[in-house]
């Protein structure tokens, strides 16, 4: 099924007699679902674009790209820094507006712009009954009734079928600078990128890939970007000398988790108190790691199978399974099992946006 | 204002739900005295005002989670209130509630400066988080105007913003974890020290939920460096709409300031009578402050100037000091209390899309004109929240509902254009019976049915955010 309408979906759901696997573009999903595919794809376009008010809104089934470029040409970007997981899951396909939200998919830009979910600042949707509802607007303030833009971002498919999605927009800096520090270990690293985001220059990226260094990345008007990289370098002389490097590459490979692209074993996305990370890393078991958001965000590559919730033991944060075997993800769940009263919750929410159980059936 | 009918069974229970209520919590924490309970009978927004059955003051989570569970066994609304600042009655009492109160619950939990956060009791007022932190370089963004008084538990309830959160946020941006207890006495622990939630975020929907879905104990809160130094520069403009051209112009240019306030004449006229901030005689003035090192806020503050004067201003006033920022803000900051000088006022909350900024506010000066009642604009421009103080006599029959009738007039304006009702005040019960404006039936059942989830029995808060119709049902059920 590819409905072209807002109201073709509607059909499509009431029409539905079984599961229905949601689908975007098919670049980010993850977990395993069932049933018959509902593409996304053709819920396309921009419908309002207003640089001077920072706001777009679009299609859910808008490509990626294109919304990119759109903006770009009026200096302007979606601030979270969408990942792109094409190489890293496998898969070819054009990323979609619902598709990221629904992932709630946020890059490095996420310690100092927030995530998707923060910037999305409305939704259209179908839920699992064929109703069509709208939350938020397109206004970048909005305390208006309860907020369900939140609760669709993220949520993977599982409550209803995205139309529409709004989203604020920052402008694009003028300059960039990625300061590089050489050769710490993961503690370390984690306390300086801890001490970088602990100042007042506003570090918009803060990454460490051990074996090739902790980098930080500062934005802004020239000037005042070469001025916080000279005080950053200074605050952090006690980790070593910073170097400048040349970040864009730099940071989508981080932002995009390229280094496990290709690679046997499963990935795993752990977030975490910064300050923990290094420790659970080395409980962990995993043949090679990334931190992200400070030290908050860290990729796991893992030996096929093993279950990295157990290696841990109780830990404050969660773990999700991104890449990996059919059988290890039901096996060892997608998603962080939840404490029971928020499992309730959890399942009294899907049963009522979905009563059927049809949409991404056993995904959450 | 409709509120229900209150329970009778329940008024001539109080004695015992009083004594039930005594069992779990301390004497002095249980307020049943009607001389007492009076303290509670209104937030800030006085014009509505009803005593509760009782008030209850627990201190910890599970206090609250005992009075909640007695609560639900005996079917007794419960209202929750932090500070009791809200504008929109988000705590008005029932005649036949509990009204909880967390002001009691003020504590400092755990500041972790390596991760950067702080958690806290959720009655702890809001001023007093950054309190904690300040003496290390840090403070908690989001910063309502309230922020003397109010609590964490209301900002979260409210989803509360302020002049900052153009580039710092709402509440919503900054919140990381709190504690819930549901209305049958479930303690749920959402979020925490991490970022994201593992699964459906139910955080995002907590904050903002007015106590509709529990009643929130502890919050667990971003901290940020502070800035090395901020400055504003004032603008003054002989037209509304020019000005409002102007503020998107600047968030065009790529700069990003930290608050964009916008005044019109009236409360130009008005602060300056009672402030003397010696603002320039001008139909609308804009105070623009950016952030960073003096290096930084100069190019900040000449990009901003060099957009401004494209719109002919009548004067430019870029502060180069401490005295002259103070200054600066003296009219902005005492807007309110000035409005508050002249007469009763209703102070809306709506946001409308940037672009639109002259042509609503062409629209209020003719409503104005219209109702026969004078409007005051002072608002955070940036985000295209207003804030239209309408002036009215309380003393003089029939002008409050004048008024109010006024206030909804200019909301729906701001619904037509694209807005919202509500940017950051709520909608409690001064804006429940307009939710129709933004919101069809299916959009609000929608609404609804996450209530359902959280408080199936549909004791918390009652009467507030939707429209009565809508939720008798349910409430009855
Ligand atoms: C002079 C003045 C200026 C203001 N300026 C601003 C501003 O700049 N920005 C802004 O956003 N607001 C502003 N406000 C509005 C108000 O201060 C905010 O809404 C504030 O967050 C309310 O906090 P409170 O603790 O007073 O909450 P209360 O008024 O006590 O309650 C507000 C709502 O929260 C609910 N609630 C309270 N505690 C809990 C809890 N523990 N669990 C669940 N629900 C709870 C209540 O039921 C109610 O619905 C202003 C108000 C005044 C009077």
């Amino acid at each position: 099924m590819k409905p072209a309408t807002e109201a073709e979906v509607v059909e499509c759901l009431a029409a539905a007699s079984g599961p229905l696997r949601i689908v975007g573009g098919g670049t980010r999903g993850i977990g395993g679902t069932r049933g018959e595919v509902l593409e996304t794809g053709g819920l396309a376009g921009i419908s309002l674009y207003e640089p001077g008010a920072l706001t777009l809104v679009a299609g859910a089934g808008t490509p990626l790209a294109e919304v990119e470029a759109v903006l770009a040409r009026a200096g302007q970007r979606l601030a979270f820094e969408v990942p792109d997981f094409r190489a890293l899951l496998g898969r070819r396909g054009v990323s979609t507006l619902g598709g990221v939200v629904a992932a709630n998919a946020s890059g490095p830009r996420r310690v100092q712009a927030g995530a998707c979910r923060d910037a999305l600042i409305g939704v259209r949707f179908v839920d699992g009954a064929g109703l069509v509802v709208k939350n938020g607007g397109r206004v970048m303030k909005n305390v208006t009734g309860l907020d369900l833009v939140k609760l669709m971002a993220g949520s993977w498919g599982t409550l209803g079928v995205l139309t529409e999605v709004a989203f604020k927009l920052l402008p694009v800096p003028e300059a960039s600078v990625t300061l590089r520090l050489p050769g710490l270990d993961d503690a370390r690293a984690v306390a300086a990128l801890a001490a970088a985001l602990g100042t007042p220059y506003e570090v918009t990226g803060a990454a460490h890939w051990p074996g090739q260094g902790t980098y930080l990345r500062l934005e802004g008007f020239s000037g005042s970007v070469d001025y916080r990289a000279g005080r950053l370098a200074e605050v952090l002389a006690g980790f070593g000398a910073a170097e400048r490097v040349d970040g864009v590459a730099r940071w989508q490979a981080i932002r995009d988790v390229t280094a496990f692209a290709g690679c046997a074993g499963d990935v795993w996305r752990l977030s975490v108190k910064p300050s923990d990370a290094p420790g659970l890393v080395a409980r962990s078991g995993a043949q090679a790691v990334l931190y992200d958001w400070g030290g908050g965000l860290v990729w796991l590559l893992m030996p096929e199978g093993a279950d990295l919730r157990a290696a841990l033991g109780g830990f404050s944060g969660h773990a999700t399974l991104v890449r990996a075997a059919a059988e290890t993800h039901a096996r060892l769940a997608t998603f962080q099992p939840e404490a029971p009263p928020v499992a309730a919750i959890t399942a009294a929410l899907r049963a009522r946006f979905d009563p059927r159980g049809i949409l991404n059936p056993g995904l959450m | 204002m409709q509120m229900p009918v209150p329970n009778p069974a329940i008024l001539a229970r109080k004695a015992q739900i009083v004594r039930r209520l005594q069992s779990v919590l301390p004497a002095d924490a249980v307020v049943h005295d009607p001389a007492d309970t009076r303290a509670y009978e209104c937030d800030a927004l006085v014009a509505y005002r009803c005593a509760p059955l009782c008030a209850v003051l627990p201190r910890t989570t599970a206090e609250v989670s005992a009075v909640l569970r007695i609560c639900h066994e005996e079917g007794v609304p419960v209202v929750p209130r932090g500070a009791g600042t809200s504008l929109a009655g988000g705590a008005l009492p029932t005649a036949d509630c509990v009204l909880l109160g967390v002001a009691r619950m003020n504590g400092l939990l755990e500041v972790d400066y390596p991760n950067r956060f702080v958690r806290v009791q959720a009655g702890r007022t809001n001023l007093s988080v950054t309190g904690a932190v300040e003496a290390q370089g840090f403070f908690y963004a989001p910063d309502p105007s309230s922020q003397l008084a109010c609590a964490i538990a209301g900002n979260i309830a409210m989803n509360s913003g302020g002049a900052h959160c153009l580039k710092y946020g709402v509440t919503t941006n900054n919140l990381l974890g709190v504690t819930l207890v549901q209305m049958d006495g479930t303690v749920l622990e959402i979020g925490g020290g991490f970022l994201d939630a593992p699964g459906l975020d139910l955080l995002g929907v907590i904050c903002g939920s007015e106590g509709q879905l529990g009643v929130v104990t502890e919050a667990t809160l971003r901290i940020l460096p502070k800035p090395e130094g901020a400055r504003p520069v004032l603008i003054g403009f002989d037209a509304n709409e020019v000005a409002g051209q102007c503020v998107s112009d600047i968030i065009r240019s790529g700069v990003l300031p930290v608050a964009i306030e916008f005044m019109d004449r009236p409360c130009i006229e008005a602060t300056e009578a009672f402030a003397h901030a010696g603002y320039p005689d001008c139909e609308a003035l804009l105070i623009v402050e950016v952030e960073g090192s003096p290096a930084e806020i100069d190019e900040q503050l000449a990009r901003i100037i060099a957009v401004a004067r494209r719109h002919n201003p009548v004067e430019i006033r870029e502060s180069r000091s401490e005295a002259e920022s103070a200054r600066i803000w003296l009219g902005r900051k005492s807007a309110f209390g000035a409005m508050g000088n002249i007469n009763d006022y209703l102070c809306l909350d709506g946001v409308i899309p940037v672009s639109d900024l002259g042509l609503v506010l062409r629209r209020i000066g003719e409503m104005s004109r219209e109702y026969g009642l004078d409007v005051a604009n002072v608002f955070h421009a940036g985000d295209g929240n207003l804030h239209p103080l309408i002036l009215y006599d309380a003393n003089k029959p029939g002008d409050l509902e004048l008024c109010e009738e006024f206030g909804a007039a200019i909301l729906k304006l701001c619904v037509e254009v694209g807005g919202c009702l509500t940017g950051e005040h709520g909608v409690g019960v001064e804006k429940r019976d307009l939710m129709g404006v933004q919101f069809s039936d299916v959009d609000m059942e929608a609404q609804l049915r996450l209530k359902d989830v959280f408080d199936p029995r549909w004791l918390m808060n009652p009467a507030k955010v939707f429209p009565l119709v809508l939720t008798a049902g349910r409430r009855a059920a």
